[in-house]
């Protein structure tokens, strides 16, 4: 098997820089690929959409109907993830003693023959092999943790004049609930963020995407014409496009913080969210 | 020899991809862990990357986001010489999430695989299979 892929590898190689020769040269102002569409992308986008950046503007508003899809591929893949992995309470067998511990004091109670703790905030539940986190790690990550959600909030509604946009900035925001999964326990990423809310946000994001386009719809234009909201958000057609750009881009975000959070809590525990990594 | 030199020099970022795109082809039909296949697929994926991103590049040419974007003057002359492709970026930035998105569906997979068969070495996997 090694011998044969390496053959096949090496023919597919040499087949591939062979055609690399009729490739056009290394950024070359005159390649096919930035003649024929390109530049009216990037001489018409401002007059069109009014916003600067063009990748935003082509992402959500030329593509629009790409990227509507490709949201829903994030979205199935997180469901898919729940689905494989996710093992119910039922199938589970509950551990006959359960633990609980003093956020105070530190002091750990053990419950034996199923008996329930009624929930109080002052006694947290934990895993028979609970390790406590480091204090170090835990104050760092709770310090960083407010700024990191602040910049990724920066990065979705600046997305207009600056790099950045729905898919970048939901990411952010997912890797700083992640980062609480990572420093504190998954137990407590799960209390801040429940399983229920997080499959919630997952469809709202795709539905705030889908809705918009339906909307324009409604408003006698085409799906995802977002000039066709100037009356509903009273500016002129050009500006119209620009804020549906936004309101489309903060449904990716949401569906994008949701899955991330949702395939790491999956993965990371194996479907059983209990103590994580 | 120059002739092949400056034809290598000026074509150097496809000979980068086709290399990246055949150490993951190689991984994910030589490698016997199921793991290291799925990370070269992902290889892969960064090789395609690579490939878009490098296409998109012109000579001399800045970021495609617009200068003096807004004010008064938003509505200047724009010519498409000085700022680089936007496409192939468009195409990559929902390429890299969906990447991301691929990764964690494999990795749930490879996780219902070790459950059921307490390995992830493909030929004691197919062992198993064929013993049933």
């Amino acid at each position: 098997m090694k011998i044969i892929g390496l053959i096949i590898t090496v023919v597919t190689g040499a087949l591939l820089i062979y055609a690399a020769a009729d490739f056009p040269a290394w950024s070359d102002p005159a390649s096919p690929a930035s003649t024929y569409l390109s530049p009216h992308f990037i001489e018409k986008t401002m007059e069109e959409t009014s916003v600067p950046n063009i990748v935003t503007a082509v992402l959500a508003d030329y593509r629009g109907f790409d990227t509507m899809f490709e949201t829903t591929v994030i979205f199935s893949a997180g469901v898919v993830c729940f689905f494989l992995l996710r093992i119910s309470r039922r199938e589970e067998e509950e551990p006959e003693t359960r633990y609980y511990r003093h956020v105070l004091t530190g002091v750990t109670i053990q419950l034996k023959e199923g008996y329930k703790m009624p929930p109080s905030a002052d006694f947290e539940r934990i895993d028979a092999v609970w390790t406590p986190p480091d204090l170090i790690i835990k104050t760092g990550c709770r310090i960083l943790i407010p700024f990191v959600q602040l910049f990724a909030l920066y990065v979705i509604a600046h997305g207009h004049h600056s790099p950045g946009g729905g898919f970048q900035g939901g990411v952010i925001l997912g890797a700083s609930v992640i980062l609480l999964a990572i420093s504190h326990d998954l137990r407590t990423a799960v209390r801040r963020m429940s399983e229920k809310l997080i499959g919630i946000l997952c469809a709202v994001g795709v539905f705030i995407y889908a809705g918009t386009g339906a909307l324009c719809l409604l408003l006698k234009q085409n799906f995802l014409d977002y000039s066709a909201l100037a009356g509903v958000l009273h500016v002129d057609p050009i500006t119209a496009r620009s804020h549906g750009i936004l309101i489309v881009e903060i449904g990716v975000g949401i569906a994008v913080l949701a899955t991330m959070i949702w395939i790491y809590n999956n993965i990371s525990s194996a479907g059983r969210y209990r103590q994580g990594l | 020899m120059t002739d092949l030199i400056s034809m290598v020099v000026a074509k150097y970022n496809y000979w980068i991809y086709i290399t990246l795109m055949m150490i993951g082809l190689y991984a994910m039909i030589a490698k016997n862990n199921l793991v290291k296949k799925i990370v070269g697929m992902n290889i892969f994926q960064t090789a395609i990357i690579l490939f878009y991103v490098s296409i998109g590049v012109k000579k001399g040419a800045t970021i495609p986001i617009l200068e003096h974007g807004h004010g008064p003057n938003a509505h200047h002359v724009v010519h498409a010489v000085d700022y680089i492709n936007p496409l192939p970026h468009v195409l990559m930035l929902t390429a890299i999430v969906v990447g991301v998105a691929t990764l964690g569906v494999a990795l749930a997979l490879a996780i219902r695989i070790y459950n059921n068969y307490n390995t992830l070495e493909e030929d004691e996997i197919l062992a198993q299979v064929r013993e049933k």
